[in-house]
């Protein structure tokens, strides 16, 4: 029908790997500028609102798609069948949100091991009545009709680029509406993109930078969770005791966290420069605790809760070391 | 083939870098197990130093600083007798033995004392054995680095 229109729209796809959903609200939430993303592209796959099959993105040509959002981390085989065959179809394949950039919440589940996780869900897990005599999740049952088969959960959770090559990133858990539109806004544009590999829809500083609180002398000789004390909201939630991912955390959401009162958990990733989000929280915390002999020192560290769940809260599948190493 | 620790040391310019070379010129004997980076403070290694020198294969990670009190830059050590106990909590989450990461004070006059440390840390990471972890296989395969094993011990 409107052949020529269609032919000279830019193609979109949005797929959706091991995540929750969120990203794909959070692109929702443009609203009423969602439509001019629908004028602007031709969508030809995004499972979570419209009806495409798998089979139409293998029917298409190599390089056919002109940009992918892939959100969700790697975390099965049918996630990163997707994920190979989404790079082979579009030019441009961006990670989009913490999951895909850098492993996200699931890729907290590299603190334990495949074996550790389905043992607890099947079986330990007080909700669970095992009444099948503990069967595992198969890959391959038979059935009378013929053989089913469904993916397989990977041991390690893997960051998109881990598995394929990424041209861009776009952060956030999920990344903010408006900077989604802006990233839109800009490949829309037609100016030249920048050099592969960037982060796009965020800043270039910390969290900190872009939050209204007051900061004045940090100096901790305690630690609390948010629960644990009331909190003066016109200061900085780290000066009193609140362990804040803010200095290691890359800037672009407006610091909303610390603006509702809760501690800045990490969900842009490291800030740039920063290799690993962890290693960088260390690094700031050491700085701010006032103490210098060895026992007060591990007396104040106590209080601090799960390290690495803590600072690698989004980032662990994509940190320097990983995963805890298999037993 | 018998296990020979690799551990990567990050020496402070002004006392601990200064001390292996006394040590070295006084030929005291030492394990020639630690591979030293020299950096300005020990305050000056990042904790990704740290991390990095584990994923790249250090079986250990010893940094020396000033004596506290000592430090060239006033008070750069006294950030990193607050590090490296965050960070050994840190790697041991990691399931990495918190006895691979070790921090110690040695001046420019203890050549002697550098030796020690030298010696006693490297039966100590020799009696862990060696550090596997998941990056190892992931980053360079495991063939890789059965070669490097082999190179260094050859």
């Amino acid at each position: 029908m409107c052949g020529d229109e269609t032919m000279a729209r830019p193609t979109l796809a949005l797929y959706w790997a091991a995540s929750c959903g969120g990203c794909e609200i959070a692109v929702l939430d443009l609203h009423e500028r969602i439509l001019d993303v629908a004028n602007a592209f031709d969508i030809v796959l995004w499972p979570v609102a419209m009806d495409f099959k798998y089979a139409d993105i293998r029917k298409r040509e190599d390089k056919s798609i002109d940009l992918c959002l892939f959100n969700g981390s790697i975390r099965n085989s049918e996630n990163a069948e997707m994920a190979r065959l989404l790079r082979a179809k579009s030019t441009t394949l961006v990670a989009f949100g913490s999951c895909s950039m850098e492993g996200g919440i699931p890729g907290l589940a590299n603190l334990t091991t495949k074996q550790e996780i389905l043992k607890f869900v099947y079986h330990d897990s007080p909700s669970t009545i095992s009444t099948n005599g503990g069967i595992m999740p198969q890959t391959h049952t038979t059935m009378p009709e013929g053989e089913i088969e469904i993916p397989e959960m990977w041991e390690t959770v893997k960051a998109l680029d881990q598995v394929v090559e990424v041209d861009y990133y776009v952060p956030g858990c999920p990344p903010i509406p408006d900077q989604i539109w802006s990233v839109v806004e800009y490949i829309l544009s037609g100016k030249p993109m920048p050099p592969r590999g960037s982060v796009l829809g965020a800043g270039t500083k910390t969290c900190c930078d872009e939050c209204a609180r007051k900061k004045e002398e940090k100096k901790l000789k305690e630690f609390f969770r948010p629960y644990e004390i009331e909190t003066d909201p016109a200061r900085c939630l780290l000066e009193q005791g609140i362990v804040c991912m803010g200095p290691a955390t890359r800037d672009g959401c407006g610091a909303l966290c610390p603006a509702a009162n809760m501690p800045c958990r990490g969900c842009y990733g490291p800030p740039p420069n920063a290799v690993d989000q962890g290693a960088k929280m260390v690094s700031a915390l050491s700085s701010v605790i006032d103490a210098h002999e060895p026992e007060e020192i591990e007396r104040i560290l106590d209080q601090i809760a799960d390290p690495v769940g803590t600072f690698y809260r989004f980032s662990l599948a994509h940190s320097i070391l990983r995963r805890v190493e298999k037993p | 083939m018998p296990f020979e620790p690799k551990i990567i040391g990050f020496l402070c310019n002004w006392c601990s870098y200064t001390g292996a070379d006394l040590a070295g010129v006084s030929r005291i004997k030492s394990a020639p197990n630690v591979r030293i980076v020299r950096t300005m403070c020990s305050g000056r290694v990042d904790p990704a130093f740290v991390l990095k020198a584990f994923q790249l294969g250090a079986d250990g990670v010893v940094v020396m600083g000033c004596h506290l009190g000592d430090c060239h830059y006033q008070e750069g050590n006294y950030k990193t007798v607050r590090r490296i106990p965050f960070l050994k909590r840190l790697v041991q989450q990691f399931g990495i033995d918190r006895r691979r990461l070790r921090l110690e004070w040695v001046s420019a006059s203890e050549g002697d004392r550098f030796a020690e440390v030298v010696n006693e840390f490297t039966e100590e990471i020799r009696s862990l054995g060696p550090l596997k972890l998941y990056v190892h296989g992931e980053l360079r395969g495991e063939k890789q680095r059965q070669m490097e094993t082999e190179r260094v011990v050859h």
